[in-house]
């Protein structure tokens, strides 16, 4: 087995690589390694809450809407976030997404199932709605350009300088969600994901518990819609369609749902077909779709599944036995 | 604002839940027999539309694309049913179909890569397809697949990737312009009733619908195979124990729900134009008539595609920058209070 250290270990020398390697490739690279980070952030809280708290939200991609809304009307009505208030920005935007979540969680939290998904993908349409129509303040239909990214001693102009911020922020992000997840508050949301009602028996107010879940997942929603903003200069209802949220949920499972890591790599492959793949053959769809089937049907851990899957594979050696085990595996994700 | 404003909205509402009652109709049939959010419904919608273009180009017959293109459609969700959602018995099949389709996309890959390597020729396409394929075959026997009964997560994404597949192939073979389906020149007249323009169309839409549910209802409600449907709509388990044939009846039921959201997509199709991306534009409405009325309900759809195009009427027309919220807003309320709909049982 490998330790707990050499994963950790194993993480931080690949995001020294991505480091080192990333600014000196092409600016294409650069370019989309940064809009990637941004996903990656959603896509991770989003495991907090599908893959470590078992609540699958049809609707994250809501706070990182409304934190690029945020952060494009501000700079573009007011002039506001273009200086050293960028950070302020930032923490606004966090800010909102965790009070938007705190907002839906009240009406979301208590559905379980199959009506946990609907209510969310709902709360996910108001917003893309408001996004869509409300002319006067989201731009409708056309979005909101933004002008110039903010300066503050950094030339941030300057994509590779820009990469290292975004880069900056996702290691945060990870950083600062990994310790969640291992915190005791993180092991009692495993403990509700496995059991919910053992939970409640043993005295955990699990309510409070999930909605606590869904607030933070919101707040680093908001901060993902923040850089997307800045990273993409253009934001518009496309951000907030119920596309985005689908696509949000297919990066944690592929990845493999309940490990950070799983998310990123899930989301580089997500937005790489998105955003690569569809500028090489007109056919990409269809290798979106593939993988969508795919994960579902033969991959249902995730690609971080592989090696218990290969280990399970080689120990029993018949297939009706790891198909129990996927099984149970699968029994404790959600449902 | 007068009285004819509040008529002539509350028709134009009225005749759009018709069409929004074929398309939720089916969806809410679908999850009450088998449990299965099925997000590629809006994609029946759409090729629905599509097949029936092409029914009208081939033989000049409005009436003769109605039919033909929910068959059709029908039988497209027959098959997505029987091979990938519930694959029992016929997993090779599905892994047959799964290995082909990957294949193809091997070589396409290759063929954009290195287009020197199969130089255009149809037998290295065909030779390279079967190889890829039958690699792709191998592996897939080898795991094991775990049925995705009762898991509405994997539903979800696993239907959203086959409304992906649907996409790009109805891009592929009916183009990205957005086309009108036609409508015998009968239909395009307009009745005046009262000193009101009335659509003769809208009104031949709301009839379709008004028949179209009745015919569901006396066929759930007065015949053995309706009595049948129910008892699997109440208790899937109990029924197979009193011999109910419930794998029979989800295939019938997909179809069922294939062939209304198709049909839903020929008649809509008139007015809402046909376009890529009308998929996904559906679905969620489907989904708010399915929520108010409450999942695997009949009456509780009509209710749900009444409300939902009444007010998606009347909020484009007095609250425009709100009116996708004032659409949404209430679907989250029902769900918050009573998570069922309001005409949903357990």
């Amino acid at each position: 087995m490998v330790t707990q250290k050499f994963k950790i270990l194993m993480v931080l020398v690949a995001l020294l690589a991505l480091a080192i390697i990333v600014p000196n490739s092409g600016s294409f690279v650069v370019l989309l390694t940064t809009r990637a980070l941004c996903f990656a952030i959603l896509a991770m809280s989003l495991d907090i809450l599908l893959g470590f708290t078992g609540l699958a939200s049809l609707g994250q991609a809501a706070y990182f809407g409304v934190g690029a809304y945020l952060t494009a009307v501000l700079a573009t009505k007011f002039g506001f976030g273009l200086g050293w208030d960028f950070w302020l920005v930032v923490l606004l935007g966090m800010l909102l997404g965790a009070a938007l979540a705190a907002f839906f969680g009240l009406f979301a939290i208590r559905a379980t199932g199959v009506y946990f998904l609907m209510i969310t993908l709902a709360l996910g349409q108001c917003v893309w709605g408001l996004a869509y129509r409300w002319n006067s303040v989201t731009g409708g239909d056309n979005g909101i350009n933004m002008n110039g990214r903010p300066a503050f001693g950094l030339d941030l102009t300057n994509e590779i300088t820009f990469f290292y911020l975004v880069f900056a922020f996702f290691v945060a992000s990870m950083a600062i969600m990994y310790v969640l997840v291992r915190s005791p508050f993180g092991r009692s949301l495993e403990g509700i994901r496995e059991r919910e009602l053992r939970m409640q028996i043993l005295g955990y107010n699990t309510w409070l518990h999930k909605y606590i879940a869904f607030i933070i997942a919101g707040a680093f929603g908001g901060l993902a819609g923040v850089l997307w903003a800045h990273t993409n200069g253009h934001v518009s209802p496309e951000n907030v369609v119920l596309t985005t949220s689908v696509d949000a949920l297919l990066m944690v499972v592929l990845g493999g749902a309940g490990t950070l890591v799983g998310a990123v790599i899930g989301s580089a492959i997500v937005f790489g077909l998105r955003e690569y793949l569809s500028t090489l053959v007109p056919w990409w769809q269809y290798a979106l779709g593939a993988v969508y089937v795919l994960t579902i049907l033969y991959l249902p851990t995730g690609l971080m599944g592989i090696p218990a899957r290969i280990r399970q594979w080689r120990g029993s050696g018949k297939s009706e036995d790891s198909t129990k085990l996927t099984a149970k595996a699968l029994a404790s994700k959600p449902s | 604002m007068n009285t004819q404003f509040w008529i002539v909205q509350a028709f134009n509402g009225v005749s759009y839940g018709a069409l929004l009652f074929l398309v939720g109709a089916g969806l809410s049939l679908i999850f009450g027999v088998m449990r299965i959010v099925n997000l590629s419904h809006g994609a029946y919608f759409l090729w629905g539309g599509y097949i029936a273009l092409s029914v009208i180009h081939a033989t000049g017959s409005w009436a003769l694309s109605l039919p033909l293109a929910a068959l059709a459609v029908a039988a497209i969700g027959i098959a997505m049913e029987r091979l990938f959602l519930r694959s029992a018995g016929l997993e090779y099949l599905r892994n047959g179909a799964i290995a082909a389709g990957v294949g193809v996309l091997i070589n396409l890959a290759i063929s954009a890569r290195w287009p020197q390597l199969i130089g255009g020729g149809w037998i290295q396409f065909v030779i390279i397809s079967v190889v890829a394929a039958l690699a792709v075959y191998a592996l897939l026997q080898r795991i094991s697949v775990v049925p995705i009964d009762n898991d509405v997560l994997r539903q979800v994404l696993l239907t959203v990737g086959f409304a992906f597949l649907f996409q790009q192939a109805a891009l592929d073979i009916w183009g990205g312009n957005n086309m009108d389906i036609n409508p015998p020149s009968e239909f395009t007249q307009s009745i005046v009733v009262g000193g009101i323009y009335l659509p003769l169309y809208r009104v031949f839409m709301i009839g379709m619908a008004v028949a179209i549910g009745i015919v569901l209802w006396l066929a759930m409600e007065k015949t053995r195979m309706g009595a049948a449907v129910r008892a699997t709509v109440d208790d899937a388990q109990m029924a197979r124990g009193v011999g109910i044939d419930t794998n029979r009846i989800s295939m019938f039921i997909f179809a069922l729900g294939a062939f209304l959201a198709a049909l839903g997509g020929v008649i809509g199709g008139a007015f809402l134009g046909i376009y890529p991306g009308l998929d996904f534009e559906m679905l969620p409405l489907a989904f708010a008539v399915v929520i108010i009325g409450g999942m695997g309900s009949l009456g509780g759809a009509a209710i749900g595609a009444l409300a939902v195009g009444l007010a998606d009427n009347f909020g484009k027309a007095l609250f425009p920058e709100i009116s996708y919220f004032t659409l949404y807003a209430p679907m989250v309320l029902i769900l918050a209070i009573k998570p069922t709909g309001l005409f949903g049982r357990e």
